[in-house]
Parts: C-alpha cells; structure tokens; sequence
C-alpha cells in the first residue's frame, strides 16, 4: 500500500511539472548522471577544503589523471564493442618492467647514446603492452573467448610474468632524462604526460567521429549481425579494439614508470576497476555500442578529482576505494535510470 | 496492498458494467504525449480489436490494462468498480493478463517451470513438481500445444515460444486476455488453434483485447475494433466495417489499393543459382534465376529455407555445392562485402536483431553499409556532411516520422524502423535487391509505402528477390514465383498461375501424402 502510495505521488509529481524538476529530468536523460556528479563533487570538496580549487591543485589533478585518461580511453574501445578489458592493469605493469628493463640494459651496453636508449626501452615496453591486447583480440575475436574469461586470463600471465621477471622487487637504473623529460618534464608550466594525454584525446576523438573504423566500433559493439551484414568486418573491427586498448594502456604504463622513475610489477592493480568505472559514469554502455571519448576523459578526471578531494579532505586511502566501488554502482543505477526513462518514450 | 485488496472485494461489482474500461486516459512521456484521453471499454465475452499505425499508442494502451504502466491521468475500472492496477502481477491477479511480443521467459528454464514462474505450487515450503507438472500437462491439453512441459524452453521455435506465452495466462482465472500480434511468428495451423482458443475463452465470458494489422483476422475473430490514431482516439466500429473504411481512420487518408499495379520488364538475368546446397542442408539442390526490371517471389512456410536461399548467396551461410552467378560473374562462396561492392543487396527480416543497430542514429545506420564508397569516405576519414545530407534526403524520400535522423533508431515506432531499414539499401547502387519479409509487424500505412518502394525500385529496373511468407504480397507483387518446401525448390509459376490455391498447394505440398 505505502509503495503504491509513492508511486503515485512520483507520478503526480513529474505529471504535475515544478519547471525546474522537469528541466533537471530532461537534463538527466540527455547528458546523464556525469555532470550531476562533477558538480556535486566539485562543491563538496572545495567545501571541504580551502586548497581544492586552486590553480596548482588542478593542474594537478589533470596531471594525476593522465594516466588514468588514457587506459580508460582504451578501455572505452572493448566496451564499446560489448566487451571489456580487465588485464589494463596487467598491461601497465608489463609495460613498466619490460620497458625499464630493456632501458636500462641499452644505457648500460651504450652509456653515450641516452636518448637511443630511452627509444629502446619506450619501444620496447609499448610492443609488449601492444602484444597483450593483440592477444586479447585474436582471443575474443577469432576464437570466440568470452571477453571476460580471455581478458582475466591474460591479467593473470601478465602479471606473473612481470613478477617473475623481477622477483617482485622495482627495476632501478634507467637514465635520469627519461623521467625528467616524460615524467616530471613541463613547458610552459603543462607537465609533459598533460600534453602526450592531450595528443592523445585528440588522436582517440577524430578516429571515433571521423573514420569508418570508429563507426565500425559503435555498429560491432551495437549489433553484430547488422554490421556483418552491412559488410563489415567484425572480426577485424572487435580485434583492433583489443590491441587499441593494449597500446593505450602500454604508452599510460610508459609515463607512469617515468613519473616513478622505477619499473614496477604492482602498479596498475587498481586501473581495471577505475578505467571501468570512468566509461560507466561517463555514460559508455556496458552492452556496447554507446559511448563517447570526450565523455570517457571527464569519467577519468571525475575518479582523479575525487582522490584528489578526499587527499586533501584527509580521507583515508582504503576508505576511498570504498568510495569509488559506491560511485561505480551508483553510475549503474543512474544509467538504468535514464534508459527506463528513454525506452518510456517510445511507443 | 491488502487493505486496497479487501476494498476491491467490498464493493460489488455493477451490473451490466464492461468487464474492463479504460476512460480518459493519458500518458506522456518524456517529451511525448503518447496517449492524449482515450477511452476503450470491453464487454465480457467480445473480441474488442485495436487498430492503428505503429506509434498511434497501441502499446502503450495495452500496458496501461496490464499494469506494466500507470496512467498519468483517467480512471480505469474492473466491472463498473474504479481500480488502480499496480502491476502486471496485480493486475494477473485480477484476472487480467496479457501476451506481449516481447517475451518474458526465461531460455533456460523448462516450459512448465516458465508457466509457473512466480506462482509456483508449493508443499511445506518446497517445490511441489509433481503437481506443476501435472497442472502444466493440464493447461497445454487443454490449449491443444504440442508442447512438452520438460522441453527447455531456449530450444524451442519463436512460435512454440509464443504458446508457452499464450498457456500462462491461462494458468489462473481469466477474465481480460490481451493479445499483442500474435499469429505474426505463427503458421497457418497454429493460428486456427490460436483462433479456436480465443472462441473458447469468449464462450467463458472473458473478454480479449486483440491488437492486429492483418484485416483478415479482425474479420474472423473480432467483434469491434476501435481505431487510435497518434495517441488519439478515433472510433469503435463493428469488425464488418470495411477495410477502406478502416485504413481510411486508421491513416487519416484515402487509400484506394494497398498493391500498386507494377510495369514489368524483365531484361538481363542477374543473378543465376544452380544446384545450390548450404552446408546445414537447409537449402539442397535449388536453381532459380532473377532478372532485371521483374520482382520475383520466393514463397514458402517457416523453416521451407526460402531465406536460406538469399543468405547463402549474401555470404552468410557456408555451402555444400552449386554455383552463384551474378552479373554474369561466378561469385559462389563471395563474403557479404563482396556482394555488397557487386550490387547485391539483402535486406533481413528482424530489423531488430539483424538490420539495425538500436542504439545508434538514423543518420549512422542508413550509411553504414556504404561508408567504403568514395561519396562518404576517403582514405580512412569519414566524410559526415555528406552522409548528413544523403541520410536527410533518404528520411525525406521515405517519409521518416518524425524526419529527425540524429535520433536513435530505437525511439522510432516499428514501421520507420522498416524505413531506416530501407534507406540502408538506397544509398549505394544496387543491382539485386533480397527483401526478405519486408513488412512483418507493420502498418498497413508502411506497407503501402514500401510496396511503392518496391515498384519504384522495380520500374527503375532493379532485379528484386521478394521473400515472404505473407501470401498476398506473393500473390499481387511479383511476377514469377519459386515456391520453397523443406529445403527444396517445389514449383516455378508464372502468370495466372500465380493464384492463392496453385501456391498454397505448393506451400504444403507433399506433407498429406
């Protein structure tokens, strides 16, 4: 009796119309629950906090999500296509142990020749990053293994191998101008990963809206049928979303080892969840076909600025991963939401 | 809930009252106003039919009955007595219940344990299955389905599927059976089951809403139709009103034939299969040729492997041996995207599972076959003011309602989707359009404009592959016809061979003998 009470006083309630209710409703299906989120973050915390909306402090931000940016733009490409991509972590740590190593094995065999030695060594943790998702892809999509089941094995090779590699202890030695260029180098008062991630947006924004293969992404992850149907080819399309995914999480896996200077097995644990969560508040499908970059890039500042905030409200660190796990969920729910609200409108 | 279930019993019902009536109502959402104050009242034991385009509100009226949505305003009474229903479960357990399109049963789980999914039988807390199972064996006896309750329910055709849907709302008292197309997955057998049902349930004194576009089944079942139009109410007519009449309240026009007269000219043959066989066996040993300038029908039962035909030539289905020639090329074996750059284009029968991407626009889905050609794309680059004025044109050629063609696919009623669909086929040159069931689950407004859009296609001398299971369309659009039966080609016919009784005959063939 009391919920059917409700109900109908919901009901009166959006049928008799307060303008400003309305306007936020509409407001909630075009644009979903993201923009809601920021401002609400962004009053809370600068609130709570003298420093938060400061100049430097954003800046900051920017740059602590970076990285985040970028593996969650990659992981918008598998979700995309109706999938998912849960060894990004994995990627970033192989990237970081390989790419070190290598960096440092070629500053020792040619101490003079820095600046070919950090090509070799970004060169060669990017071609194992990428090598992940190329597997990734001929798993999902040439031998039908479920995304889940192919992404969670090849997380789980990844990081044994990252281990193994280094028996779990941080690779040292690599040539300072490497982190002082990709990691800590600024211009014009941008730190460098800013302008890399930037290029990168850029990049990711042009090939979805501007090339047949981003519209293949959408039409694949949308309706598979349909596209085969519409000559397409999937299988090459659902491939390249994998292997994208690696690279993306591969170059992200690159700074963050400049940033500390150190190649490292552990890092990235937590980037599976976050980029995850990114795309969802950001409005990306988790059935495929609905996303979009520019949205994806304000998820991953969103989960950076909300670190950022809780830092600096002196929120404990094991509380805000419960924080983000809630906000993760509460996204769902907002995005279940609007689709019921969508589908009321048609016939 | 208990205290509204004792008032619902306080009241008596009001004698002479209709069983169930909707008044005044209206339901908006956002940004459209779905059903503006329609009235619709049903009488025990009548068939009351509603009619209307896609769009017109059908849908969302029958949800309103069933409970799935609330109105946002009119009253809604049972037997004279005022009620809100709460939801499709109260409303069930009023003794209205209602079969949808969409199915709600779930694949994994057996026919009987979908029938008594939510109300199952119980005996000290667990499951009482022998008496399901006997219940189950009692409702589908009594139905006439060749069911069996252990079947899974996944394994079973859309048809079969359909009667587990139809037998659970039989599994309680019923006094309002609500029926949303459903001979459309069908074949002409389980339709005069379905037919004999619906007389039994209305010599019960039960009252059935009956949404359908086929004027044919208005006229052996119903009893009144009642017209909605754009969320409004039109008319209640009896079912004998004529059908130029009712398309006529239905659309708002005139519409003096519903098959346009079409000028053959057959040339060059355009596509040529010999001996063709598909690797599963739905197709075995078919030859049969299409020309330019003729409409050539591909007619048979569900399952008789007349679709099989065309996606075997589209690339779809690997083969077992024949030969395709299409333009005078032998192209057997050639991927969908070959067929597509050679002129072939084949249009499939769900739009929802196969032609479109729902969640994408109007304007992405109608190029989406054609993004390699050099009108929309060079090199990897899209060229979108290109596509945005060919997708424009092509919603304003096909009349899209409304012509908003950033719009999702999804948000369009049933009949635009079909022209989306269509539009595909229109922004690349085609040599061989396959259409495949091309007006199921639309309104005779739609149909009129693709049969329109066949012709003009077919005049402009196009070769058209017309596959359908719908009788009439073979028998007024085409000009040969190859009749399809368990995988083999059965017949060829042309001219005044072309009549109801020659391709019924060859539909059903050799299944008495």
């Amino acid at each position: 009796m009391t919920q059917a009470g409700t109900e109908r006083d919901v009901n009166a309630a959006s049928a008799s119309v307060s303008p400003a209710l309305r306007f936020l409703q509409v407001a909630f299906v075009r644009l979903g629950v993201l923009p809601f989120l920021l401002l609400i973050a962004i009053v809370v915390f600068t609130l709570l906090s003298d420093n938060f909306l400061t100049q430097r402090n954003l800046l900051n931000v920017a740059r602590q999500s970076t990285y985040l940016i970028m593996v969650s733009m990659g992981q918008m490409f598998a979700l995309l296509t109706g999938g998912f991509d849960l060894s990004v972590g994995t990627t970033l740590a192989i990237t970081s142990v390989v790419g070190a190593t290598a960096m440092v094995a070629a500053s020792v065999a040619m101490p003079d020749v820095v600046p070919l030695a950090i090509a070799i060594g970004l060169l060669a943790g990017f071609a194992v990053g990428l090598s992940i998702g190329i597997v990734n892809g001929i798993g999902v999509a040439l031998l039908n293994v479920s995304p889940f089941m192919m992404t969670l094995g090849m997380a789980s090779i990844g990081f044994g191998i990252a281990l193994y590699m280094t028996g779990g202890v941080p690779v040292y030695g690599m040539p300072p101008a490497f982190a002082d260029v990709f990691g800590f180098g600024s211009w014009l008062g941008i730190p460098a990963p800013v302008y890399v991630t930037a290029a990168l947006i850029l990049l990711l924004y042009l090939l979805v809206n501007w090339t047949r293969l981003g519209r293949y992404f959408y039409a694949v992850g949308g309706n598979v049928k349909a596209a085969r149907l519409s000559g397409i080819n999937t299988r090459l399309t659902l491939f390249t979303a994998y292997v994208l995914c690696g690279g993306m999480a591969s170059i992200s896996g690159l700074l963050l080892t400049a940033r500390l200077e150190t190649g490292e097995a552990n890092i990235g644990a937590s980037m599976p969840l976050e980029s995850i969560a990114a795309c969802v508040i950001a409005g990306v499908s988790l059935r495929g076909g609905v996303g979009r970059v520019e949205n994806v890039v304000l998820g991953a500042l969103f989960i950076g600025l909300i670190q950022n905030g809780m830092n600096l409200a002196r929120i404990e660190s094991y509380l805000q991963t419960v924080v983000i796990g809630v906000l993760l969920i509460l996204a769902v729910v907002a995005d279940q939401l609007r689709l019921r609200y969508m589908t009321g409108a048609r016939d | 809930m208990s205290a509204a279930a004792a008032q619902e019993r306080g009241s008596p019902a009001v004698e002479g009252a209709p069983l169930l009536r909707l008044e005044a109502i209206t339901k908006r959402f956002p940004g459209v106003l779905a059903l503006d104050r329609v009235d619709f009242d049903l009488r025990p034991g009548e068939v009351h039919v509603l009619f209307g385009e896609n769009g017109a509100g059908k849908s969302t009226l029958i949800s309103i009955a069933a409970g799935a949505l609330r109105p946002d305003a009119g009253r809604i009474a049972i037997r004279g007595k005022p009620i809100q229903l709460h939801s499709v479960h109260h409303a069930r357990s009023l003794g209205i219940s209602a079969v949808f399109q969409e199915f709600s049963l779930v694949p994994q789980m057996t026919v009987e344990e979908n029938l008594f999914l939510g109300a199952e039988a119980t005996r000290s807390g667990l499951l009482n299955k022998r008496e399901l199972h006997r219940r189950a064996e009692a409702i589908l006896a009594r139905l006439g389905f060749p069911l069996r309750p252990r079947q899974q329910v996944g394994f079973l055709a859309r048809a079969e599927q359909q009667m587990v849907e139809i037998a659970k709302a039989f599994r309680s008292e019923l006094s309002v059976l609500i029926l949303d197309e459903p001979t459309a997955s069908l074949t002409e057998r389980e339709t005069d089951q379905l037919f004999r049902l619906i007389e039994q349930v209305k010599r019960d004194g039960a009252g059935v809403i009956y949404i359908t576009h086929r004027i044919s089944e208005i006229r052996r079942i119903g009893d009144r139709i009642t017209v909605l139009r754009d969320g409004r109410y039109v008319a209640t007519v009896p079912a004998d009103t004529a059908e130029e009449e009712l398309v006529r309240l239905m659309t708002g026009r005139v519409i003096e034939q519903i098959f346009p007269q079409i000028a053959f000219s057959p040339g060059r043959t355009v596509l040529e299969i010999e001996h063709l066989s598909t690797a599963d066996r739905a197709v075995s040993d078919v030859s049969l040729t299409v020309r330019a300038g003729e409409i050539v029908g591909l007619g048979g039962l569900v399952g008789s492997g007349k679709s099989e035909v065309a996606r075997a030539c589209f690339g779809l289905l690997p083969l077992a041996g024949g030969r395709v020639t299409f333009e005078g090329a032998e192209v057997t074996g050639a991927s969908s995207r070959q067929m597509l750059e050679r002129g072939f284009f084949y249009v499939p029968p769900d739009r929802r599972s196969e032609g479109l991407v729902m969640m994408r626009s109007v304007r992405e889905n109608t190029t989406l076959a054609s993004l390699d050609l050099a009108e929309f794309s060079s090199g990897p680059w899209l060229k979108r003011a290109a596509e945005r004025q060919a997708a424009q044109r092509l919603a304003e050629r096909l009349n899209l309602q409304p012509p908003r063609i950033e719009r999702e696919v999804d948000h369009f009623s049933g009949g635009n989707q079909q022209k989306v669909l269509l539009a595909k086929s229109l922004t690349r040159e085609v040599r061989l359009f396959a259409f495949d069931e091309p007006t199921v689950g639309v309104d005779v407004g739609t149909r009129v404009a693709i049969y329109q859009f066949i012709k003009e296609l077919c005049e402009g001398g196009a070769a058209i592959l017309l596959i359908s299971s719908d009788l009439p369309e073979i028998l007024h659009l085409t000009h040969r016809v190859y009749v399809m039966y368990r995988g083999t080609l059965r017949a060829e016919l042309t001219g005044a061979a072309i009549n109801q009784e020659t391709v019924l005959g060859h539909f059903f063939a050799r299944e008495a003998a």
